[in-house]
């Protein structure tokens, strides 16, 4: 390998943001000549708006299993975090509590900080599973408990343990809505659609039919009270396409790509002092985390991304922040030289079998 | 972090303005200058090293002994050599 082979780019950053489904391409095309009117309004133009939305909003809540009055589109899946889990707080009394894992996304920490709400920090074990005994106590509180489908760096699954009724349970889905089933205890919930192939912009809020919520930020008068703001009608009709489709797939795609990030781990492992994370069984199928011990972050992904791989890290060394990723840090996990690999529905296992081929070479190139 | 001091170490290592993965590197390189069950402390200002020196003594079957801070403030992390 001394020039850089002329090799088409292999984006293995789907955790990060996945390409545009097909369904989702075909339909927002359609949609953008079709759904520009104001929703609200009682013109012709409006009413075709009107029932693009509302299709919308009753296929994302027949893929999902909900009601449809219990999907909200948001302009993110962060808003849709942000409201979700601040609306459950606001319908708390003023001093009770959140509760949230050591692994949750930054939104929900952000959410949490900016609640003022005391808060209570449960911690996970070496795979990222959140300690049942620890979650259940601190549900004891009456707040708002909040607990991610599954990780965003790692993929590790969390299971609920039984927690008292009176708990307000916010689940953030965003890593995993479309891949996985929801889990079945949540008052609200959030999902992000350009992580599972629909367009950027358009965030899935779920709250649960009866649950106590009330709009933590201005309202607006919209057409649907929990949202603010001109709907993006062509992009939420995208959106819920491609979560159809994702849905459809899921047993053939999530199959493939359990088993060829299978393939990268024991390629990972094979590699002296490499620290793979999370859970290998019970995880997202799509992604894997480990960190190669000796070796800058950043460097690996430049070197990576010289031979045609895109991939993420969750480093200090190549975060905005500084500072190493949380979740890595809560696990236990190595921080630094760290790689996460996440599949898109179209990796082929020669994609992952040119990765798994560069991927020793380039750590000892770095090593030496 | 702790509020009592550590025992002494056989090998100070001044990691300050080190960068990940730096100082985990002079952990590893200088380890086996102390004997067996003797003690290392890595000084270091870059907050990774709070994770990875633990990690790495897991990775590599040390004993990770705990955290407190040198002279300067700056935080110092103590390894027991076991192999």
């Amino acid at each position: 390998m001394s020039e850089a082979p002329a090799v088409p780019p292999r984006y293995l950053d789907s955790a990060s943001s996945e390409p545009l489904h097909p369904a989702a391409h075909q339909t927002l095309l359609a949609a953008l000549d079709a759904g520009y009117a104001d929703p609200r309004r009682l013109h012709h133009p409006a009413r075709n708006a009107r029932l693009l939305l509302d299709n919308a909003r009753a296929a994302v809540a027949e893929a999902l299993g909900v009601r449809a009055d219990e999907v909200t589109f948001t302009g993110s899946g962060t808003e849709a975090v942000h409201r979700g889990l601040l609306g459950l707080v606001s319908a708390t009394a003023y001093d009770a509590p959140v509760t949230h894992t050591d692994v949750e996304h930054s939104a929900v920490l952000h959410a949490a900080a900016w609640s003022g709400r005391p808060t209570t920090v449960v911690p996970v074990d070496r795979l990222g599973r959140v300690d049942p005994d620890a979650l259940r106590s601190a549900a004891e509180a009456l707040g708002v408990v909040a607990v991610q489908a599954a990780n965003h760096e790692v993929g590790t699954v969390q299971h609920l343990p039984d927690l008292p009724e009176h708990a307000a349970v916010f689940v953030d889905a965003c890593a995993a809505m479309g891949r996985l089933p929801l889990p079945d205890r949540w008052a609200a919930a959030a999902g992000s659609a350009h992580k599972w192939g629909g367009p950027a912009g358009v965030g899935v809020l779920l709250v649960r039919h009866r649950a106590a919520w009330l709009n933590p930020f201005p309202a607006d008068d919209r057409a649907d009270h929990r949202a603010t703001g001109f709907e993006n009608v062509p992009a939420a009709l995208a959106a819920a396409a491609a979560l159809q489709a994702v849905v459809a797939e899921r047993g053939e795609v999530n199959a493939r790509q359990h088993a060829l990030v299978d393939r990268i781990r024991a390629a990972a492992v094979a590699i002296d002092d490499v620290d793979v994370v999370g859970d290998p069984v019970d995880r997202l199928p799509h992604l894997v985390t480990f960190s190669v011990l000796y070796v800058n972050g950043e460097r690996l992904v430049t070197a990576l991304d010289r031979r045609g791989f895109g991939v993420a890290s969750g480093s200090a060394c190549t975060a905005s922040t500084l500072e190493p990723s949380r979740v890595l840090a809560a696990m236990g996990a190595l921080t630094h030289g760290n790689v996460r690999v996440s599949l898109t529905r179209d990796t082929s296992e020669a994609d992952v079998e040119a990765f798994c081929a560069a991927l020793p070479e380039v750590v000892a190139e770095l090593r030496s | 972090m702790s509020e009592q001091p550590l025992p002494e170490a056989a090998l100070e290592l001044d990691c300050r303005g080190m960068l990940c993965p730096a100082p985990i590197i002079e952990l590893a390189r200088r380890i086996g200058e102390v004997e067996v069950g003797g003690l290392v402390a890595v000084v270091a200002d870059d907050v990774a090293a709070r994770y990875d020196v633990p990690a790495w003594c897991r990775m590599k079957e040390q004993v990770y002994v705990g955290e407190d801070v040198a002279f300067d403030g700056v935080p110092r992390y103590l390894v027991r050599r076991v192999g």
